[in-house]
């Protein structure tokens, strides 16, 4: 019974080890305040036990906002056991968090993982004498691959003691810590805090647990005990105590740990020496870009989608036609199911194949290590935008879903330049956009396909440099940047971890086309077969082109100035697949002619260009603009957001259209 | 005598000395294992010639050359 928190350093398995001891009972939330994802999950064998999956973080002094919500959770949850993960072939640095975890003082069990790649490395540990100094239970794992698993659950079932873990961290150090902890005693706030760790964070400055001190007079005394330290020693009490734990670590290594130097170590230097090359990294870099591009919309993507595009409005409508007119179903029902239902949500299903490929090959850059080298490379070019390396993450992802790559964001540390990754972040033509260009570029430029679409991510890519330019001017103005970011050893990625991955991106793709795409659908159908005096044969009198009609006129200089098109964006906000979804109803309904064949008569290879730009740029949808309010804390950003980006979209398609009509 | 990490030679290996940087900064280094005394060496420098990337205790990591030189190192047997 309890709550069991799950802890370590980035790369160290964590994912894997929550995966494996909650299997499919997993639950994501938010951490409160903010949107860092918060998983938690029962254990697969005891679901009386629940699991948090922390962060994965370097230190619980705080730097970034994923840390923050690390050291929020350690002050103000209770706290059952601590499962702290470790990689065995990293192990002096992941020992480093181990040792504030173990002053932490709750019982703990450490899962030492990637013992196969230690092997591999000459690294060989004594895990019985490394368990005796810690005071904890220690189970060898090699977690990708489910081994340790067994024996990993029956240790933690085992009812076990606070850790009495304590460093010495000489004699100033420990007079201060004396000192904090007598004058805690008389604040009832700080009932049921580990007195110890609460003076040690203090004295390191960890700003969390400092905004827990309200009284003045312990603040003056802890400010005046740092600087005591700092004259007597020479140096900040932050840094003696970093020192010291990383000093009794390599003693503690010594004792513990052998490492015979062998070959395999070397793979990551070679890998590197190609793909950081000074001339090759860059064009390898746009390389790996393009081939993505190639692999998502040519050589697999397309071909599986029109199978699938076959199936639908081939055998999946005439067989629903003629088995539901064979029941005797009314003509409206068979209409509303097989034209608005089949034809909405399977005109957004379709581009699951595209959307699937283009998600496992993020994961694929993701697990292999090379997105941290993508960030080395690209660093001083973002940099030049206001930006660091990092935010090369978030964008790349975002060209998945906007979504996760706003969030993805939390792990830039300074405020503004998340900020400004957030907001541009949008202009990263996701995967939803994708089902709209898909459609297009197979109707007006089937040759060329996979070149439109990504001059398309490309046109996105440049804007958001632009107006990264402008944001840079008018909100970087004296905050510094820094970019430290961990190089992990290349691996091969476990297909089944991939898998996962992209499921795990992907399925939202498929709940949105079940929930709220098949409700607008539904919508729409009945918007566009009846009016105010009940169902009408032709749709130009429907509610829905009265609609339409209304904001027509808005992008008639654009060369898509019909109410289905408006129509078409109008719902496109609520999610941009939808795009797909209605054009499939409005043009759909009561025709002969398929939707491709309605749309060549309706736009033109500039205008479809044009439309597709609009699309690209304007306002994000819906789900983006919350999760930017929630990351940014205020409405301010997401409403900016919506008048810029429709604005520029407006401009530029306003341009493509009048300057293509003139040239073609 | 101390240098900046920055003057190091590629693959060099050099000790830790002190920070000149904030220590808003140097706290995040040093989480990550830039401990005064550990032996580090510069391992590449991105194509554009900047940020640099650093093995400090059996991995890799990487920082801008803006706080490389704000990193003094001394040779190993001084």
């Amino acid at each position: 019974m309890g709550v069991y928190a799950l802890a370590g350093n980035p790369n160290a398995g964590k994912t894997s080890l929550f995966n494996l001891l909650t299997g499919t009972r997993q639950h994501v939330g938010n951490w409160p305040g903010v949107t860092v994802e918060k998983k938690t999950g029962t254990m697969k064998n005891n679901a009386s036990v629940h699991i948090v999956d922390l962060p994965g973080i370097y230190s619980l002094s705080p730097f970034s906002i994923e840390e923050r919500v690390a050291s929020q959770f350690f002050i103000e949850e209770k706290i059952d056991k601590l499962i702290n993960i470790v990689d065995a072939s990293n192990i002096e640095r992941n020992l480093y968090f181990t040792v504030q975890l173990l002053e932490f003082g709750k019982p703990m069990v450490m899962a030492l993982n990637m013992m196969d790649v230690a092997k591999a490395y000459g690294i060989k540990i004594d895990v019985n004498e490394l368990q005796k100094k810690l005071g904890i239970p220690i189970v060898p794992m090699m977690v990708r691959k489910g081994k340790g698993y067994q024996q990993f659950i029956d240790v933690l079932e085992k009812p076990q003691n606070a850790t009495k873990f304590q460093l010495y961290y000489g004699l100033e150090i420990e007079q201060a810590i004396t000192r904090l902890e007598g004058l805690f005693q008389r604040q009832a706030s700080l009932k049921g805090q580990n007195s110890r760790w609460l003076a040690l964070q203090l004295l390191e400055e960890n700003a969390v647990v400092e905004a827990l001190i309200q009284d003045k007079s312990i603040n003056e005394q802890i400010h005046h005990l740092k600087n005591t330290i700092k004259e007597k020693l020479g140096h900040s009490a932050a840094q003696l105590i970093r020192e010291q734990r990383y000093e009794w670590i390599s003693q503690l290594l010594e004792r513990v740990m052998i490492v015979e130097t062998t070959s395999q170590k070397t793979w990551t230097e070679k890998i590197d020496r190609v793909l950081t090359h000074k001339y090759l990294g860059i064009p390898l870099f746009f390389f790996f870009m393009f081939l993505t591009f190639q692999v998502t919309f040519a050589w697999v993507g397309a071909p599986l989608q029109d199978l699938l595009d076959g199936w639908f409005s081939g055998p999946l409508s005439e067989g629903t036609t003629i088995t539901l007119t064979a029941l005797g179903a009314e003509d409206w029902l068979v209409k509303l199911i097989v034209d608005g239902i089949i034809g909405g949500v399977g005109g957004v299903l379709v581009f699951v194949p595209q959307i699937f490929i283009l998600f496992l090959i993020i994961s694929f850059l993701e697990d292999s290590g090379y997105m941290a080298r993508a960030a080395f490379i690209m660093d001083k070019a973002m940099a030049k935008i206001g930006l660091n390396g990092k935010a090369f993450i978030p964008m790349v992802v975002g060209f998945g879903c906007n979504v996760p790559g706003v969030m993805s964001a939390r792990t830039m540390e300074q405020e503004k330049e998340r900020l400004i990754t957030i907001l541009l972040s949008p202009f990263m033509s996701c995967s939803a956009r994708l089902a709209v260009y898909a459609l297009f570029t197979s109707i007006f430029f089937k040759q060329y396909q996979s070149v439109v679409v990504f001059s398309l991510y490309l046109l996105g890519i440049v804007l958001a440099i632009l107006l990264g330019l402008i944001f840079k001017r008018f909100l970087l103005t004296e905050e510094e940047s820094l970019f430290v970011i961990e190089l992990p050893p290349y691996r091969v990625p476990m297909i089944r971890s991939l898998l996962l991955n992209t499921w795990d991106k992907g399925k939202n793709f498929i709940k949105k086309a079940g929930t709220i795409i098949f409700s607008m659908a539904v919508l729409l159908w009945f918007l566009a077969n009846f009016n105010l005096s009940g169902m009408t044969e032709n749709m130009n009198d429907s509610l829905l082109a009265a609609i339409g009609n209304l904001i027509a006129p808005i992008f008639a200089p654009l060369g898509f100035g019909t109410w289905q098109a408006g129509v078409g964006l109008i719902s496109g906000f609520m999610a941009k697949e939808i795009v797909v979804a209605t054009l499939a109803v409005v043009y759909g309904t009561g025709t002969e002619a398929s939707l491709p064949q309605v749309i060549q008569t309706m736009f033109t290879p500039v205008s479809a260009y044009a439309f597709m730009v609009f699309v690209l740029l304007y306002t994000p949808c819906m789900a983006t603009l919350v999760v930017m309010k929630k990351e940014t804390g205020s409405w301010k950003w997401p409403l900016i957001s919506i008048g810029y980006s429709f604005f520029t979209a407006w401009i530029l398609a306003f341009i493509i259209y009048q300057v293509g009509s003139i040239l073609i | 005598m101390t240098k900046k990490l920055t003057s190091c030679q590629i693959g060099e290996k050099v000790r830790v000395y002190s920070f000149l940087m904030n220590e808003h900064k140097s706290k995040r280094l040093m989480d990550m294992g830039l401990i005064p005394g550990t032996i580090v060496e510069i391992t590449r420098i991105a194509p554009f010639g900047d940020p640099v990337a650093i093995k400090v205790k059996g991995f890799q990591m990487s920082f801008r050359k803006q706080e490389a030189e704000e990193v003094l190192v001394k040779g190993l047997n001084e």
